[in-house]
């Protein structure tokens, strides 16, 4: 596999992280939502993958494998034996309509490309394309937590987030140090023990996993 | 054994307390009395170490090594440190033996531990600020002060105004100590360039010439500091709020020296860290000094509690400090060494004076509140036939406090209106302006204040018993408490017939501090005159005042006596009335009455008289009721307004906070993208 073609490779894989990250924000169902946040676990995974065979940095392939279990078995497990448990199977509805998401989402993107036009320019790494398209997803995944007002909706903006800023490594500098990649791998999963267990409390406290619902918790003035 | 040493002996055993306290709590007895004679001893041990220090000029510092790594205390015993330790000390030695009477009569369900461990703590908290040499260190004692101070201003925290003062008190305290610490900042970051922290000695501060700007900022800032803690207009409101309420003795402790320690800032950094000043910052004292000093005395006038009366005095009092010290500052940056000594040493004088004369009036009014357990003037009168002693020392008080000779005020307030009259024309006519009517200014506030105490002492002790109790449970308080006023009294005494000795003693301080000396002068003619500039200007002997006085005394005794005749007690002549009663006497607000109405666009006044109509003709009233509320003005003009303010934009800001998740993020999204774009 010549260096050109990884990179190709690695720009498809760019396009279609973008394309899921899209398609967890207009997602209204709950296990549509579950569904592409795997897709877009297997995808990053891949492109990891593939960079790390090109380049010859060997540690990538760890990340990749702990990317595999984690974002693409684990938490989606985790997340959807919760979904099983609290019954929350129904349609969610989405604060801002999602045309108008959509397009809060181009302009970011857009942005981001803007963004990261002089850096492309002055790297020299297979992977100095995929920069804005990693930038990017960790715009929308935050503008998916902004979006929703459902918490379990909010926790995949947030694992959507981290997807990006993983990318956002494997692009700019070929990944991060493997101590500290194996660290952020643990607290993802720690992170996901604790969300679970908020749930369980927002949703025995207010009867319902609406975020909207803990406004209440503001103090009167 | 060498001034330093003694010092730092006085601090250690003052600090005792603390920890023996807590072990005889068992015995309240045993609890009282051994800790405030260890606060007696260590308050003579104080006194020692500052007469000596100033005696000889001693210099000595010391570096102890706690605190932060690498930023050691430093402490330092010079002139100007054992002067005010002498103050301090002189003060909390006749409060501790005061004290032990008065604490006893404290009810027996109080706690007095925590009292006595804060007391202790504060006047160690005082002694530290006058002997550190650093930043970090004066900071840390200051807050000592603060603290233990606001703790014992709450001691009888289960009234809500109390807990309302007190903490007013910590917040115009805290402010304070923001200022103070900002100058510090500014001072030690340009001995010392910004990047180290070596410039906090107040070595290095000495050493260093300022900017004009930045000694201008560094001024500014430490005086809004130390005039937040000493009560300076408009940032006085603390005081007639937390002296009331707090026990007498800290009362007395709080007046008579703690407002002095900023004082002692003001100098601190003035004369011996900035040096070299434009005329107008001496300008901007004199002006405050005498705002504080008039408006002190006017709203004194006002006041029927007797405690709130004394805590606006020591307005007044710290207005005529500050004017000496600002005609010290003009005279100074016009290079008139003499005159800068002779003003400063008579702020200094009155320093001192106010501390033995407000602690004397603020024991002599716990005395009183011991006895009637009242603080209202008008639930008084007639006092002086069962409470003699606490009478007279309380007259001397007065009279000491009202600027009339022998006593030792007339000393300090002549000196200051010397330092006025003998002013030459400066380059300035503002100030030509300013300081005949200063002069004007202080002599309206001496009559003012004379008036203002005949109504206190008159009230109070004249007269007959206006109170709803009967008097005859009003009993002479013990001998622990007239010992501690007695000894106050003999000083205020000495001070006003020894004046040459005390200014040949602290001569030492504006040698130092401007350059100049009037000891040789003032001295000139023996210890009977004083004479501080040349004796065809001016001389005073208050020795000779006072054996005039007690000529006239015995010839007026003579004539009463000596016709053989005993002198007999008859009714008071009535005018025509069958029945004279108490309630026919002058009042305190009747007696104020006359200037509130002369000076009435400085007060607040809400003034309500109704005729309670009698079933019979309203032509007839049966009785009229008599309403009057006078306030400062400053609270409605000032700190409504900055209070209100300040909640107002609390709750605009308050606004972001909407409580829901999404709006948090939205400010996250958007903050990373501002940053990106304009960092980016």
């Amino acid at each position: 596999m010549t260096t050109s073609f990884a990179a190709q490779v690695n720009s498809i894989m760019a396009a279609l992280i973008l394309l899921t990250a899209f398609g967890l924000l207009v997602q209204r169902r709950i296990l549509g939502l579950l569904h592409l946040f795997a897709w877009q676990g297997l995808f990053l995974c891949l492109s990891t993958a593939i960079v790390g065979y090109v380049t010859g940095v060997h540690h990538l392939f760890i990340s990749s494998i702990l990317t595999l279990t984690l974002k693409v078995i684990v938490l989606p497990y985790i997340l959807y034996a919760l979904i099983e448990k609290l019954h929350i199977k129904k349609e969610i509805e989405t604060l801002v309509n999602i045309p108008a998401t959509m397009l809060i989402g181009i302009a970011l993107v857009i942005f981001s490309y803007h963004l990261t036009a002089p850096i492309t320019q002055l790297s020299t790494l297979v992977t100095r394309s995929t920069l804005a398209v990693a930038l990017a997803t960790v715009m929308l995944g935050l503008l998916m937590m902004v979006t929703r007002r459902h918490a379990v909706t909010q926790i995949i903006g947030f694992l959507a987030l981290e997807n990006g800023l993983f990318f956002a490594a494997t692009s700019a500098t070929y990944g991060m140090p493997m101590v500290v990649e194996l660290g952020v791998a643990l607290d993802i999963l720690i992170a996901a023990f604790i969300f679970g267990i908020f749930f369980f409390h927002i949703n025995t406290t207010f009867d319902s996993l609406d975020v909207e619902q803990m406004a209440k918790l503001k103090e009167e003035d | 054994m060498a001034p330093f040493d003694i010092a730092i002996v006085s601090v250690f055993l003052m600090a005792s307390p603390v920890i023996l306290a807590p072990c005889c709590a068992k015995s309240r007895g045993l609890t009282i009395y051994l800790s405030f004679a260890v606060t007696a001893a260590a308050s003579l041990a104080a006194v020692a170490a500052g007469i000596l220090a100033v005696h000889y000029g001693t210099n000595t510092s010391a570096i102890v090594q706690m605190g932060l790594p690498d930023l050691p205390f430093h402490l330092r015993l010079d002139p100007l440190a054992g002067f005010f330790l002498c103050v301090i000390g002189l003060l909390s030695l006749f409060v501790s033996i005061y004290s032990i009477g008065y604490v006893k009569g404290f009810s027996p369900s109080r706690p007095i531990v925590r009292f006595v461990v804060f007391y202790a703590l504060f006047i160690v908290g005082m002694l530290l600020v006058v002997l550190a040499d650093d930043a970090f260190f004066f900071l840390v004692a200051w807050e000592l002060m603060a603290a233990s101070s606001y703790f014992l201003v709450m001691y009888e925290d289960e009234k809500a105004e109390n807990r309302r003062s007190a903490y007013l008190y910590l917040v115009i305290a805290h402010v304070g100590a923001i200022a103070i610490l900002l100058s510090f900042g500014v001072m030690a970051g340009l001995a010392n360039g910004f990047e180290s922290f070596q410039g906090y000695t107040f070595d290095s501060m000495r050493a260093t010439t300022y900017p004009v700007g930045w000694a201008t900022a560094a001024f500014l800032l430490s005086f809004f500091g130390f005039a937040a803690k000493a009560g300076v207009i408009p940032l006085h409101v603390w005081l007639p709020e937390a002296h009331p309420v707090a026990p007498s003795n800290i009362s007395a402790l709080m007046s008579g020296v703690m407002l002095k320690t900023s004082i002692y800032g003001i100098v601190r950094i003035t004369f011996d860290f900035l040096k070299f000043f434009p005329w107008w910052w001496g300008g901007i004292v004199l002006v405050l000094g005498l705002i504080s000093a008039v408006l002190g005395v006017l709203y004194a006038l006002m006041q029927h509690d007797l405690k709130r009366l004394l805590a606006y005095h020591s307005v007044e009092n710290i207005g005529i400090i500050l004017i000496g010290l600002g005609l010290s500052m003009i005279f100074t940056s016009f290079q008139f060494p003499v005159l800068a000594a002779l003003a400063l040493i008579a702020a200094l004088y009155h320093t001192l004076n106010h501390a033995m004369f407000k602690g004397l009036l603020f024991m002599g009014a716990g005395a009183v509140l011991h006895a009637t357990h009242e603080r209202n003037m008008e639930e008084m009168g007639g006092l002086i036939h069962r409470m003699p002693w606490t009478s007279v020392f309380f007259l001397v008080g007065c009279v000491s406090i009202a600027a009339l000779p022998p006593f030792n005020g007339f000393v300090s307030e002549w000196l200051t209106f010397q330092a006025f009259l003998l002013s030459p024309a400066l380059q300035r006519p503002i100030l030509n302006l300013l300081i005949p009517l200063g002069a004007a200014l202080l002599a309206l506030t001496g009559a003012l204040a004379a008036a203002c105490f005949v109504k206190a002492f008159g009230v109070t002790f004249l007269g007959h018993w206006r109170g709803h109790q009967s008097i005859q449970r009003v009993h002479e308080v013990g001998w622990h408490m007239r010992t501690g006023m007695m000894l106050a009294a003999v000083t205020c005494f000495a001070l006003g017939i020894f004046p040459t000795i005390v200014i040949n003693w602290m001569d030492v301080l504006p040698e130092r501090l401007v350059g100049g000396r009037i000891a040789a002068s003032a001295g000139a003619y023996g210890w009977m005159w004083l004479t501080p500039y040349a004796r065809e200007r001016a001389s005073y002997s208050g020795f000779n005042v006072f054996i005039g006085i007690m000529l006239v005394v015995f010839v007026v005794w003579l004539l009463l006596h000596a016709r053989k005749k005993a002198v007999h007690r008859v009714p008071i002549w009535d005018c025509g009335f069958e029945k004279i009663n108490a309630r026919m006497q002058y009042t305190a607000t009747s007696f104020s009455m006359p200037i509130r109405r002369i000076f009435g666009f400085f007060f607040h006044i809400r003034e309500e008289s109704q005729a309670v109509e009698p079933i019979r003709h309203p032509a007839y009233p049966e009785k009229l009721q008599y309403r009057l509320r006078v306030r400062d003005r400053f609270w409605n003009w000032l700190y409504k307004p900055i209070g209100e303010g300040a909640f107002f934009i609390a709750r605009k800001i308050g606004n972001l906070q909407q409580g829901r998740i999404q709006v948090y993020l939205i400010y996250s999204l958007v903050t990373i993208i501002v940053l990106l774009v304009f960092l980016g």
